[in-house]
């Protein structure tokens, strides 16, 4: 995949950088084209999950460094990866299934990795224990019927 | 950032509408006991970073033993994940025990998404108009 353009965005693990980290994603991911507020919106809630599940399970209570690396993709599409060098997840397969939780007591609903993957096309977890996660997206930009000659 | 207002206060005389919030990710809650409802109207993004807020918000009126049923008003709601669903879901189930209700109006389209694919749609009363949501809790 060729890579028109990139950027990085690396935080601490506090939860007021959830919504700076999908409104900055979102800005960039203008420069693909001509999205629908509804595919923006997609891509900032399917960043907001990745970024909270870094926060929430990957750090629990402590703070570690969450980072960002998103490209702009040739034939209009965006890659985003979140990576955190948290306690890793063990089953990774479990955990993206729908409303599988290990927190449920903190009112977790289970969907994080439910909406990612309804919001983009494409979505791959790396994961091991102890060796942190890197969550993986790609959104293209769909055909509009409009623009089609 | 919490309102509270008196029951019966006129909702659309004391909005905030026009206000742009600063900060993405700041929530700001109205609450209003309209009879036995407790109105909660939220303006702003509800994620993980402002979800306690609302929780705490909900939990301190139900703990009051006033209001017996929830309207969330989200028409000022600009974005939802699923940690607002987690508080949500979490409320329904606490009025479910008591025997109470919970609906919702006003929701924009990102808002709609992520309660019809959790489901919520289908346990909880949608609302276009406060009003009609009113007449029916």
């Amino acid at each position: 995949m060729q890579v028109k353009n990139r950027m990085q965005l690396s935080f601490p693990s506090l939860s007021q950088n959830e919504s700076f980290a999908r409104q900055a994603v979102a800005a960039f991911a203008l420069q693909v084209g001509d999205w629908t507020l509804v595919e923006l919106d997609e891509i900032m809630t399917a960043v907001s999950e990745a970024v909270t599940n870094a926060i929430i399970h990957a750090y629990d209570d402590e703070i570690g460094e969450v980072r960002i690396h998103a490209s702009i993709l040739q034939g209009d599409g965006i890659e985003i990866v979140v990576e955190d060098d948290g306690i890793g997840i063990e089953d990774v397969a479990q955990a993206m299934e729908p409303m599988f939780t290990t927190k449920s007591q903190q009112e977790r609903t289970g969907m994080g990795f439910s909406f990612m993957e309804s919001f983009m096309h494409e979505l791959t977890v790396t994961s091991a224990p102890q060796q942190g996660t890197s969550v993986r997206m790609v959104k293209w930009l769909t055909t509009r019927p409009d623009t089609q000659v | 950032m919490l309102q509270k207002k008196e029951s019966g206060t006129c909702y659309e005389n004391n909005r905030t509408e026009g206000n742009k919030l600063l900060g993405g990710s700041r929530l700001q809650i109205e609450l209003e006991t309209r009879h036995r409802t407790l109105v909660v109207r939220l303006t702003g993004e509800l994620d993980h970073h402002t979800a306690d807020s609302l929780r705490t918000a909900i939990e301190d009126e139900l703990d009051r033993d006033v209001a017996t049923s929830v309207l969330l008003n989200l028409q000022g709601l600009t974005f939802m994940d699923s940690s607002g669903l987690g508080v949500i879901l979490g409320r329904y189930r606490r009025l479910s025990q008591m025997d109470g209700r919970m609906a919702a109006c006003c929701l924009n389209q990102q808002v709609k998404r992520i309660f019809e694919l959790s489901g919520l749609t289908r346990i909880m009363g949608i609302y276009p108009t406060e009003q009609l949501a009113l007449e029916q809790l």
